[in-house]
């Protein structure tokens, strides 16, 4: 699976593309671990940008559940934003939607969770590829 | 195999509509009635026919008792919950009390909700009757006979004067019952419990009950994959949604539909009937996650389509 990462400020968006499933579940928990587990350089906030994932597993579901316990363990936020259609059917069928922060656009979860991570959204300058 | 029957389909413990509730639905089906010409019996059927399951029906309260019509004399049922009172009744009112009859009982695990059910089990109380208690766990007999014991019940277990034999069903093994292939598989649930495959005639139903599936675990999913393999129907765990089984409710030892449905579309399963439903839900919480789970079945959908039910006390499923 490919997933591309993205910081602005304190905060990292994480951009998974394809299926989120048995078959790569997995390498979605290894991107995410280091994010979100307490380091030096961990970021205050994580989003996951789902706006190329079509389709979601109870695996991949599970995967972000740890992810969001580990954050909210180290007093960080985390939320997912830009689902498709079907996932966000899956969303809200599993119940997801009322245990995750859910937004409809990345603007939008910046905002929410850093002012500093908001304003280097809004000047491309800032932002850095990681 | 010809039809299972569900005679009790709630988890935990037993739970009845209450005179509120009833009259709040009595108030809207009237309401939903203004206008109408009902003048006849059969409009008035067909009104009441045509409601929502979740007002006219109920989802019903007795714990799990689920019943397989092989197409032999002997019956054939699934655990001994609340369900197994009703089942006995009908069975004595069908044959009479007097004529023996033989009654084949698989058992999932011994927890409360699945054993409540035998002290009120007329036909083992009557001479001649032959019971065979089917069951993987070492201390099913104990389980069952200590729920009688003072000062929890006023009638000793050998009270009842059917020939009741104990038959241990170790996991892996194909064994021959009631004119069918049965095989068990050791599921996660404190204190262990048994998912039941039962074959005959071309035709397959497995009854999977208080069964939590951990999903980091590649080698358990492909064992209930193929323990469910091309079934017609999985009777499945589905007490809790996807979201409480990987949070507040993990480790409780239940599943979800939405897990039911990833495992039964991978076993290409024919129909899946989502069981053992949380006691705090209502009527309409129930039907909800029913709508759920066939949506759920149409978007994630590759091949064939999956039948999707929700089951009830009272309810038939023909094979
Ligand atoms: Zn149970
Ligand atoms: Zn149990």
């Amino acid at each position: 699976m490919e997933v591309a990462r993205r910081r602005f400020a304190d905060v990292v968006v994480v951009a998974p593309v394809g299926r989120l499933d048995h078959g790569s579940a997995d390498e979605l928990e290894r991107v995410l671990r280091p994010l979100v587990e307490p380091s030096g350089d961990a970021p205050a906030g994580l989003v996951l940008d789902f706006g190329r994932v079509d389709y979601v597993s109870s695996v991949g579901l599970r995967v972000l559940m740890i992810a969001a316990k580990e954050m909210r363990r180290r007093g960080a936020r985390i939320a997912v934003v830009g689902l498709q259609p079907v996932v966000a059917e899956i969303f809200a069928i599993s119940r997801f939607h009322s245990v995750l922060d859910v937004f409809d656009a990345l603007p939008t979860a910046l905002k929410a969770i850093s002012a500093a991570a908001a304003a280097a959204y809004g000047s491309p300058a800032v932002s850095t590829s990681t | 195999m010809k039809l299972v029957r569900f005679w009790g389909t709630r988890g935990s413990l037993p739970v009845a509509l209450t005179a509120a509730a009833l009259r709040g639905r009595l108030i809207a089906a009237v309401r939903g009635a203004r206008g109408l010409a009902l003048a006849s019996e059969r409009a008035v059927e067909d009104y009441v026919d045509g409601l929502d399951f979740a007002l006219a029906g109920t989802f019903g309260g007795h714990t799990s008792c689920v019943q397989i019509e092989t197409g032999d004399a002997d019956y054939v049922l699934c655990d001994l919950g609340s369900g197994v009172r009703p089942f006995g009744e009908a069975a004595i009112a069908r044959h009479g009390p007097r004529t023996p009859q033989t009654y084949h009982i698989f058992m999932s695990h011994v927890h409360w909700d699945h054993i409540m059910g035998l002290p009120f089990f007329a036909p083992a109380y009557i001479p001649g009757n032959r019971v065979r208690i089917y069951g993987g766990h070492v201390d099913l007999e104990a389980a069952l006979r200590r729920q009688m014991d003072p000062p929890s019940f006023p009638v000793d277990f050998d009270t009842m004067r059917a020939d009741i034999e104990f038959v241990h069903l170790p996991p892996g093994i194909r064994h021959e019952v009631a004119g069918m292939t049965v095989t068990t598989l050791r599921q996660r649930h404190a204190g262990d419990s048994y998912g039941y495959r039962f074959e005959r005639g071309g035709r397959t139903v497995v009854y999977t009950t208080d069964s939590e599936h951990k999903l980091t675990e590649a080698a358990e999913t492909r064992s209930f994959v193929d323990f469910f393999r091309d079934a017609d129907l999985v009777v499945f765990d589905a007490m809790y949604s996807l979201a409480e089984a990987t949070t507040v409710k993990a480790d409780w030892g239940h599943s979800s539909n939405v897990v039911g449905v990833e495992l039964c579309q991978l076993a290409g399963v024919a129909h899946l009937c989502l069981f053992h439903h949380e006691p705090a839900a209502d009527d309409a919480q129930i039907a909800a996650v029913l709508a759920d789970t066939r949506r759920l079945e149409e978007i994630t959908r590759s091949g064939r389509p999956m039948r999707i039910s929700s089951a009830y006390d009272g309810m038939e499923i023909a094979l």
